[in-house]
């Protein structure tokens, strides 16, 4: 029963924060600051988990795949396609959910039981769409530019330590990297992040938005933001998945 | 002028407010007291328009508040001005930010004006010079005096203060009252304060409204108090050593 009650509190704030700025400079101001502080922060953790993934993608690769009937190159095209399909768009999607969806949450929360949120209720302003819209806004312009840089390191990080262990000359690498591309995984793996974009900022200020108590239940906010994020970014990558490539 | 009419307000089948009748006059510090959990912060919040109301009506010079949808109460939010209790200042913004921010939001003035008013209002609640400061660099008389700079930049026809002197040292708080009081006079607004400092109701009760288990028990001002015979509120304003000596 809990579980319908809060989804028919998310629905209804939605169209809350989907409405037009008061003032267009001000949610620009925003829009600003929350680009530097959920994706241009977040550059550094993606940056060494997608150098560290690659590089291990192309390790396992290297260590399954050791048939001589099976070109080298291969590692070098599968490490690229699972950092294209899955793993920049949905794992640095997780791992954004618990960076940026914790600090949405618990921002949020905060402003809420420190009656800020009112404050903004009592000026006038629509909090819903003054706090919420360029967050997400922000969120759907700069994780495409992570996820991007997240595969570029992450077929950067497979090179690098193919080259260092031996396992994967670096020819057969490049080569696998250039072969068979199919530009439209490309734009599958966008719109995944996109949606997932888009759930992990609605979802974690939904938590903070509509938090009651003190910092026991921001805490408890901030947690079920990334719990509930999680489980979302999964279920939805299987109806994208499905929906995309079937 | 605020009327408050026939309020009722419940929350869960609980009555919090029942049958409230309260006009708050414009030019005087109008007080609301009574014990924790009596329903003056509900009352407040009510009139501020943060609860909806079960039944009656809280209107603003005439003009019926309580009914309105909330798109159509903002002309009638953007006349007021509302003090939290910890002051409800944003964080991340400076003083001069937070002050400016209904500045932003509801004006069309120049960064010039509005960098003006920002240090007129600041200058009333004497702390001009503090516009570079965050609020976490600030005490909590501070913050407060902040905050009513942010609640004066609109220039409000009407104050709303919950809590004011919470948490603050006596010396602070008088300091808090008088610039309430003063401020109330110098522009004229109708200023309501939820309180239950004695020393405010005191000082600076103009009117003073107690309200006792949800009900309006008792009207007056501050030197009727002192006199008044009803039980309930002698057991609240007589409650600490001091003011029982005071009264003898």
């Amino acid at each position: 029963m809990k579980l319908f009650s809060e989804i028919g509190e998310y629905v209804l704030l939605i169209p809350q924060v989907f409405k037009r700025p008061d003032k267009g400079f001000v949610f620009r101001r925003q829009l600003w600051t929350d680009i530097k502080q959920i994706g241009s922060d977040s550059i550094g953790i993606i940056a060494i988990i997608s150098v560290f993934l690659g590089a291990i993608i192309a390790i396992q690769l290297a260590y399954n795949i050791d048939s001589p009937f099976i070109p080298r190159p291969i590692i070098g095209f599968a490490t690229r396609s699972m950092l294209i399909l899955e793993i920049s768009p949905t794992f640095m999607s997780m791992i954004l959910a618990g960076k940026v969806g914790s600090r949405i949450a618990s921002e949020i929360g905060t402003m809420r039981i420190t009656e800020q949120i009112d404050a903004l209720r009592v000026m006038g302003v629509n909090p819903a769409n003054y706090l919420i819209l360029p967050k997400i806004t922000a969120a759907m312009i700069y994780f495409p530019v992570l996820v991007t840089f997240s595969i570029f390191l992450g077929i950067f990080g497979g090179w690098v330590s193919g080259s260092v262990t031996g396992l994967v000359p670096s020819v057969d690498y490049i080569q696998g990297i250039r072969e068979w591309f199919v530009p439209f995984n490309l734009v599958y793996a966008m719109i995944k992040t996109e949606v997932f974009a888009f759930i992990i900022t609605s979802v974690a200020a939904f938590r903070g938005y509509t938090v009651k108590g003190g910092s026991v239940e921001v805490g408890q906010a901030s947690t079920n933001a990334v719990v509930h994020s999680n489980i979302l970014i999964i279920i939805f990558d299987l109806i994208l998945t499905q929906m995309l490539l079937t | 002028m605020i009327e408050v009419q026939h309020i009722y307000k419940s929350f869960d089948g609980h009555p919090v407010l029942e049958d409230i009748n309260i006009v708050f006059e414009q030019g005087k510090t109008n007080l609301i007291i009574g014990q924790s959990g009596s329903g003056k912060t509900v009352l407040m919040k009510s009139c501020i328009g943060l609860f909806p109301v079960d039944q009656g009506v809280i209107s603003f010079n005439g003009r019926d508040f309580s009914s309105l949808p909330d798109k159509k109460r903002r002309h009638i939010r953007q006349e007021m001005g509302v003090l939290f209790q910890g002051g409800a200042l944003f964080d991340s913004f400076t003083v001069e930010e937070n002050i400016m921010f209904p500045l932003n939001m509801f004006t069309d003035m120049t960064p010039k004006e509005k960098k003006e008013r920002v240090d007129f209002v600041l200058e009333n609640v004497n702390l001009g010079g503090t516009n570079g400061k965050f609020p976490s660099e600030l005490s909590g008389g501070m913050l407060k005096r902040v905050a009513i700079a942010r609640a004066l930049s609109l220039n409000p026809k009407y104050l709303f203060a919950d809590e004011p002197n919470s948490g603050l040292d006596p010396k602070t708080a008088e300091r808090i009252d008088e610039l309430l009081y003063n401020l109330t006079k110098k522009f004229n607004m109708t200023t309501v304060i939820n309180t239950h400092d004695m020393n405010s109701v005191l000082e600076i009760g103009e009117k003073i409204s107690y309200i006792h288990k949800g009900k309006l028990w008792w009207e007056g001002n501050h030197k009727e108090i002192l006199e008044t015979d009803n039980p309930e509120l002698n057991d609240f304003v007589f409650a600490t050593a001091l003011t029982r000596r005071i009264k003898k």
